[in-house]
């Protein structure tokens, strides 16, 4: 790992465009509640952008608002720089990983990570070399033959994370993807999804309720605050690269974890007045 | 047992996590034991029958029970023998109104299943009536079948037709409707059509409803299939396992009639053995209800 490659990925410079571009975004539910409100939200290209927030702050219906798996109640979802296909979704294509591993239990992992290009009409022969190169970026190349229930939590979630990478995304979704593992694997597929972003030049947009886990991945954080779901503080984050164990024990992360905390405090005490 | 199996070197994979995978269910000790499972699963029951069928034969012999009352085994397999031409036409009729019946009523039952889920309006259109067909008592149905159809054999075909499909039929469209959510979120992302989300997706995740479906319906066939010609009533050529019944009992030939009753109880057991294994074999890869659970 080059870290001077590294230290120049998150340099988002402003003269680009946007990847996705959100504008005044609201979702109202059929019962009512409003999950989203007026969110305006610019994901640069490379970035790693956490949306950080306690539970029904509207992150994930953000994420999945702009990943068209929900419409908007109002406001526009932009893809600026990707070509747009008959139905309105950018024809460069999202990769999307869920809470859980969301995998097809009765196709094994090859069969499980062929699935968007299979979608796409491309042949078997001709994908074998993406999804093996997919597999092996993370670390799963000798389980192509497995099937789901043969795979620790952990490995499911690479095999799920395999999959969203597997179509060359131009954004890379990750809805709270680590939220039900244990600590360990969680701090592994964190430093994973880490390598992978600065590797593969990917843009993430990541959710999560985890200070500590938004604090070690991202290039800038959205904090956000619930009833309504909005965008509280838009936080870049400057620490250093490469984020490793070092990082993890330095006073640094320390200081911005408190940081981090002490804006999704803010975020939910302005929640708590206006209840 | 002299052919132990040997003792599997598996190369621990690299990763952690991966360990307790390869390991998994290759130990010397629970192959033997898998093994002396299966033996005991088959010895016990045969050695049950062998009793029972021994113990009847002696009752018979001794308490000279006449023949018109308790035929004895010897007297059973006789007659099996014995009225083998009788019998076997008999029981290729009702096989064939049974399986006839039960491949049609997989066909119908699926697709009826996936034009439900395709939309509200059609379940709320059809359903009621698929329901009704199904509470409705087979027999009550049967005479008038006769009035409108042919042929019987027609009427019983569509008599055990009409039970074995609901089976299929709710079964299928619990589990067309039980796909995670998720999955079918994925499939929208990634811009599946409806014949997509329908064949790579819908359909795989249905299949353990189905096999549920089918093996219920496989035996439902063979009952309303001997029960319909009970209640229609056919008679001399082209008659099933059900007229050779009744034809035994009127003219008191016992020993046929349990050879007929035997008949059809190998025909129902081989029919659950037949819909079991396609099951296994169907899901035994992935599903739950096809593994063994381990802890």
């Amino acid at each position: 790992m080059s870290s001077a490659a590294v230290a120049e990925r998150p340099a988002a410079s402003t003269r680009q465009r946007p990847v996705v571009s959100a504008r005044n975004v609201s979702k109202r539910f059929s019962n009512g509640t409003l999950a989203l409100s007026d969110m305006t939200l610019d994901i640069m290209p490379g970035e790693f952008v956490s949306l950080l927030g306690p539970s029904g702050c509207g992150k994930s219906t953000a994420l999945r608002i702009i990943a068209s798996l929900g419409e908007a109640t109002t406001g526009t979802i932009d893809w600026p720089t990707s070509r747009i296909d008959s139905r309105g979704k950018p024809a460069s294509s999202i990769g999307f990983v869920f809470q859980e591993p969301t995998l097809m239990p009765w196709r094994t992992v090859f069969g499980n990570v062929y699935l968007p290009l299979r979608l796409k009409g491309q042949s078997k022969s001709a994908s074998r070399e993406r999804i093996m190169a997919a597999l092996e970026t993370v670390g799963l190349g000798d389980f192509a033959k497995a099937y789901p229930r043969e795979l620790s939590g952990g490995m499911k979630m690479r095999v799920s994370i395999a999959r969203a990478l597997v179509t060359e995304p131009a954004i890379l979704l990750m809805d709270e993807p680590f939220g039900a593992l244990d600590e360990i694997t969680r701090q592994k597929l964190n430093d994973d999804v880490l390598r992978l972003w600065h590797e593969a030049g990917l843009t993430v947009v990541f959710v999560t309720h985890s200070v500590y886990e938004a604090a070690y991945l991202s290039s800038r954080i959205i904090v956000m605050g619930s009833r309504p779901g909005r965008v509280v503080t838009d936080m870049p984050i400057d620490s250093p690269w490469p984020r490793d164990e070092g990082f993890r024990s330095s006073e640094d992360y320390a200081a911005l974890s408190r940081k981090v905390s002490d804006a999704l405090q803010h975020a939910i005490h302005q929640t708590g007045e206006a209840a | 047992m002299s052919d132990l199996p040997a003792t599997s070197a598996v190369a621990a994979p690299a990763e952690d996590e991966a360990k307790e995978l390869a390991v998994r269910g290759r130990q010397e000790p629970r192959e033997i034991s898998a093994r002396a499972d299966l033996v005991l699963r088959i010895a016990v029951p045969t050695f049950v029958l062998l009793l029972t069928v021994l113990a009847w034969q002696l009752y018979v012999v001794f308490a000279e029970v006449p023949a018109y009352i308790l035929p004895s085994p010897v007297a059973v397999a006789t007659a099996l023998w014995t009225d083998w031409g009788t019998l076997y036409p008999a029981l290729l009729v009702t096989l064939k109104i049974t399986f006839t019946a039960l491949i049609l009523a997989l066909a119908g039952g699926v697709a009826l299943a996936v034009l439900l889920v395709q939309s509200r309006w059609i379940e709320l259109a059809l359903y009621p009536y698929a329901v009704i067909m199904q509470v409705t008592p087979i027999v009550a149905i049967a005479p008038l079948l006769l009035v409108y159809v042919s042929s019987t054999q027609t009427a019983l075909l569509i008599c055990a037709f009409i039970v074995a499909f609901f089976p299929i039929l709710s079964n299928m469209v619990q589990g067309l409707k039980s796909v995670d959510h998720n999955l079918l979120n994925l499939f929208d992302l990634y811009g599946a059509s409806r014949m997509q989300t329908l064949w790579l997706l819908k359909l795989p995740a249905a299949l353990p409803y189905f096999m549920a479906g089918l093996k219920i319906g496989g035996g439902l066939a063979l009952i309303a299939a001997v029960v319909a010609e009970f209640a229609a009533g056919s008679a001399g050529a082209g008659s099933g396992l059900a007229f050779r019944l009744l034809e035994s009992q009127y003219r008191l030939n016992i020993p046929r009639l349990f050879a007929a009753l035997i008949l059809l109880s190998v025909t129902g057991v081989a029919i659950f053995g037949l819909t079991s294994l396609i099951s296994w074999l169907s899901l035994r890869r992935w599903h739950e209800s096809a593994l063994k659970r381990e802890n």
